[in-house]
């Protein structure tokens, strides 16, 4: 007798605690958005809408992402080359794609496009990879990355090459070319460094020494930073964020949507999110560690450390580690179009999880 | 599609991403840990420092009142309109609405701000009143918002301007009595702290750190009625003889309280466009004359105090010209042999010079020094001169002869008022003082008391027939009084054609109660004389003064009444003689200094 969970193919710990942070982002939502409860409604329908392309992926069984993984990744790139050449401008960058009268960001299938890709063209071989077919993997994770890199968009770039590269790295690629790898990417970095935007300098720069440009760049990170200590061990209390709701936090409901939250719980809240989204990830493995093909099992691994690349990039910026770059925190931050994607990876997840073939006992 | 279930496991691999993944988290667990405890109390000072904000509650300026209570300077609220441009920025479709209602150009307020779009504060427009500011905010418009201020507004517009003085942009006094009282009239401002958002909007009152604490009222000795009918007359005298300037100054002779001070030209403080700073000057007490004729009663209160004269003493004035060295002193008329009474009745020079001469200069010196001459009165008007007495050890015989008649010192009109007040008071001289005294302080001794009735009944007489000051007289009243016509020193010695017009003098003249100067500068007209030009001045502010203080008539003899009424219908000529002509340097002379 099956229950109803593994007649709809649900992963029931995977569900709990993505639901748990739907409900953490709605809280945090209610307040950084100023209490709006429009926006609050907006960002629930994308919930339920996210949620039930995750319902509906879970029922296609694992084989058929298989197939189409070339097939999405080709179309894919079409598309990024097409906004190379013909996409609409928006806040200094040229990420969307206009359809009669719809906008989409091509860069966000990658997200998926590049994992499913790189597992496709592995997992049907033996594994570890030889230098050539890992030679062909990485053009294969380059190629899209530089074209959005170009739009420009550095955050989604690193997203998808880190996506690829991870599946890369669970392949069982040897150390030494590991270890050469990113001994060529030392080499390569006063190069990548010449390549990149004056704004992109910045932000590097600025996050070397915040306090250098309090009032420009620094500006997010001194604020977000303040906020987020001031909370203290138990914050401040919900509704109660002075920084959030004097302003002074930029992009609130957005990428620094942690800062509000950090100076509102404190750091129980946010241990406590930390630890939700750890166990999300340690459930992500578990299914990847479950899988039955190299196919699954790697791209079930490459989507949950895409997912916890997220939320380490967005918290590490929020919280002064790293540079600032655009990535919200995944499934927490305002925002529609991340979350469908996110959403969609986690039902790939509950497919491959829930249609595995019973073990011969 | 693979379907053996042949899967390559690497159990070091995955050691290596649960460890990579293990140290990821305790970065992230380490920084929460770093930012919520290790510098949380960094933070939230810092935290703190970008919300919490001391602001400033202004504090209203004192009121200035007249000696009655009647407000003579008042702080009025009005509200300044500013911005924030980076806001302001996001809503420029209502830019051309917000300079329409502030009455500014719209492309100026455009090219304005465009320069300032950096900026977190400028002022749209400072001072307006509350009902345009109400409208300003009823549109809405995003980064706009206001800031109480006061504004100092003076009921009695041009008429007290001079000795009132105005205040800066920043309620600071600058002139007159708002400088010379500033500690006592500013207030000190409050400070409260307050939460304020990221667009400086305060959002919460935290605490109170001081309140404000308003400026003090301060009463002058002024009279508002006074005052103004001393204006209105100087005004119309001033513009009869299209004069260049002129000073009143009316005193109480028993205190020394100034009444009124009134000068030409004047200017409206309420409207600081339009001061010009050749108008500001109260020249009443910053500016210095020679004072001419007007000091004659303290050259024979000299010769009365030496022994030497009395009121009868005869003096031979013949042939009305008097030569000392190669300079000439001479009268208008050969008055011959006159007695000392006769010397300030009829204002001879010849006179009063050889009374000089044949006093100790060291007896003039101190008359005049003790009479407040060479020095400032004391009352502490900011930029108050103090006029020139030179020390009598340097003085030639000419300058002495000079002096007797008032040449070669110089003095404030309000210095001259103090004199006479002294000579009204019995010889007792009180500071000058603008606020009101309910003792006298600090007399000092001038002349004798039977010294000063003396020359109160002298000066008595100038007014009276024969005299030089027949148009100063009032109706029902007694007055004493000298006239003065001074020949104005320029730079290329005196001038033939520019005079000074005074009158000084007191009333009643039995019972003094107020003393008077009238100064008017370079009337134009063909009329110069003080007895023409500065004495009706004084007959008609002092005769509403008298009646407004309601002091008791002291000459109700019908024969003066008709007296008064024939010499107004007949005219001057008809009535009196030929007010003395009070110059006597000729051209050549100079001023003797």
């Amino acid at each position: 007798m099956k229950s109803l969970g593994q007649r709809l193919h649900l992963d029931m710990p995977l569900l709990v605690g993505l639901l748990l942070l739907a409900t953490i982002s709605l809280v945090v939502l209610y307040s950084a958005g100023g209490q709006d409860v429009q926006l609050l409604v907006r960002q629930l329908l994308r919930f339920g809408l996210a949620f039930g392309l995750m319902l509906a992926l879970a029922q296609v069984p694992p084989h058929y992402f298989q197939q189409i993984a070339p097939w999405l990744f080709g179309a894919g790139l079409l598309l990024l080359i097409a906004v190379f050449l013909f996409g609409a401008h928006a806040k200094g960058a040229q990420r969307w794609l206009q359809i009669g009268g719809m906008r989409f960001q091509p860069s966000e299938i990658m997200k998926l496009a590049v994992p499913l890709m790189v597992a496709w063209y592995l997992g049907d071989r033996p594994l570890p990879p030889n230098l050539l077919r890992a030679t062909v993997t990485l053009i294969l994770i380059v190629v899209p990355a530089a074209f959005i890199a170009k739009q420009p968009d550095m955050g989604t770039a690193l997203l998808v090459a880190s996506a690829g590269l991870f599946v890369l790295l669970l392949s069982g690629l040897r150390w030494r070319v590991i270890g050469g790898a990113a001994l060529l990417l030392g080499v390569a970095a006063p190069l990548l460094w010449r390549m990149m935007h004056d704004y992109q300098r910045q932000r590097v720069l600025t996050f070397l020494d915040p306090e250098q440009d309090p009032l420009g760049a620094g500006y997010h990170i001194l604020q977000s930073t303040i906020a987020i200590g001031s909370g203290g061990v138990f914050g401040k209390g919900w509704l109660n964020g002075t920084q959030s709701y004097l302003d002074f936090i930029p992009e609130r409901t957005t990428d620094f949507i942690f800062a509000v939250y950090g100076e509102e719980f404190g750091l129980i809240g946010a241990l406590l999110l930390l630890a939700l989204f750890l166990f999300v990830i340690v459930r992500g493995l578990i299914i990847a560690y479950d899988a039955q093909t190299n196919f699954n099992r790697l791209l079930a691994g490459g989507l949950i450390l895409s997912f916890f690349m997220y939320i380490l990039v967005n918290i590490g910026m929020v919280t002064g580690l790293v540079p600032v770059v655009g990535v919200p925190l995944p499934l927490i931050s305002y925002g529609g179009t991340s979350l469908v994607t996110l959403m969609a990876s986690f039902g790939i997840l509950m497919s491959i999880h829930t249609h595995r073939k019973r073990e011969p006992s | 599609m693979n379907t053996t279930t042949s899967i390559t496991v690497h159990p070091a691999r995955r050691l290596a991403v649960l460890a990579l993944l293990a140290l990821a988290a305790a970065v992230l667990v380490w920084r929460a840990v770093d930012l919520h405890i290790v510098h949380k109390e960094f933070l939230r000072d810092q935290g703190a420092a970008r919300y919490l904000r001391v602001v400033t509650l202004p504090a209203h300026r004192g009121m200035i009142t007249d000696r009655n209570g009647e407000p003579l300077a008042v702080s009025t609220p009005v509200e300044s309109v500013w911005a924030n441009p980076r806001e302001l920025a996001t809503a420029r479709a209502d830019w051309p609405r917000l300079a329409a209602l502030l009455d500014l150009d719209a492309t100026r307020l455009a090219g304005y701000l465009a320069t300032r779009l950096e900026r977190e504060f400028v002022y749209l427009k400072r001072r307006i009143d509350p009902d345009l500011a109400a409208r300003v905010m009823a549109l809405n418009v995003p980064g706009v918002a206001l800031t109480r201020e006061y504004r100092r507004y003076y009921p009695e517009g041009e008429v007290t301007a001079h000795v009132l003085g105005i205040t800066g942009v920043d309620d600071n006094g600058q002139e007159g009595i708002e400088l010379a009282y500033d500690d006592w009239l500013h207030g000190v401002p409050g400070a409260k702290r307050v939460i304020k958002d990221r667009l400086g909007r305060i959002v919460q009152d935290v605490e109170s750190l001081r309140i404000p604490r308003p400026g003090r009222e301060l009463r002058l000795s002024i009279d508002r009625r006074i005052q103004y009918l001393a204006y209105r007359e100087l005004k119309s005298a001033v513009l009869e003889h299209q004069a260049q300037a002129g000073s009143v100054v009316v005193m109480d002779t028993t205190t020394s309280e100034v009444l009124a001070m009134v000068n030409l030209p004047a200017y409206n403080p309420n409207r600081p466009s339009e001061v010009h700073t050749g108008r500001t000057r109260n020249r009443a007490v910053t500016d210095l004359f020679e004072p001419g004729s007007t000091v004659k009663p303290f050259t024979v209160a000299a010769a009365l105090e030496s022994g030497q004269y009395r009121a009868d003493t005869m003096i031979d004035t013949a042939p009305g010209l008097l030569r000392i060295g190669s300079r000439e002193i001479n009268d208008i008329h050969d008055y011959g042999r006159i007695d000392v009474a006769t010397v300030i009745q009829k204002s001879s020079n010849v006179g009063a010079a050889k009374m000089a001469l044949a006093l100790p200069a060291k007896s003039l010196w101190q008359t005049f020094s003790h009479a407040g001459f060479g020095a400032t009165t004391g009352s502490g008007f900011p930029g108050e001169a103090g006029g020139v007495l030179t020390y009598y050890p340097h003085w030639h015989e000419v300058d002495r002869a000079s002096l007797a008649f008032g040449y070669g010192l110089s003095v404030t009109t309000l210095q001259l008022a103090e004199a006479y007040a002294a000579i009204a008071n019995g010889g007792q001289l009180h500071p000058a003082s603008f606020l009101p005294l309910n003792t006298p302080v600090n007399s000092s001794t001038v002349m004798q008391t039977d010294t000063a009735a003396t020359l109160r009944a002298m000066l008595e007489r100038a007014t009276n027939e024969g005299g030089t000051g027949l148009l100063a007289r009032v109706t029902g009243y007694r007055v004493a009084g000298k006239t003065g016509t001074v020949r104005k020193h320029g730079a290329e010695g005196y001038a033939s054609d520019r005079y000074l017009s005074l009158f000084a003098g007191f009333a009643p003249a039995s019972h003094p109660r107020l003393a008077m100067v009238v100064m008017i500068n370079e009337p134009g007209g063909t009329q110069y004389y003080g007895g023409q030009v500065a004495a009706p001045v004084f007959a008609h502010v002092m005769a509403g003064a008298l009646r407004l203080l309601n002091v008791a008539p002291d000459d109700l003899a019908i024969a003066s009444l008709q007296l008064a009424q024939n010499s107004r219908s007949t005219g001057l000529y008809k009535v009196s003689t030929l007010p003395a002509r009070d110059t006597s340097l000729s051209h050549d002379t100079g001023n003797a200094e």
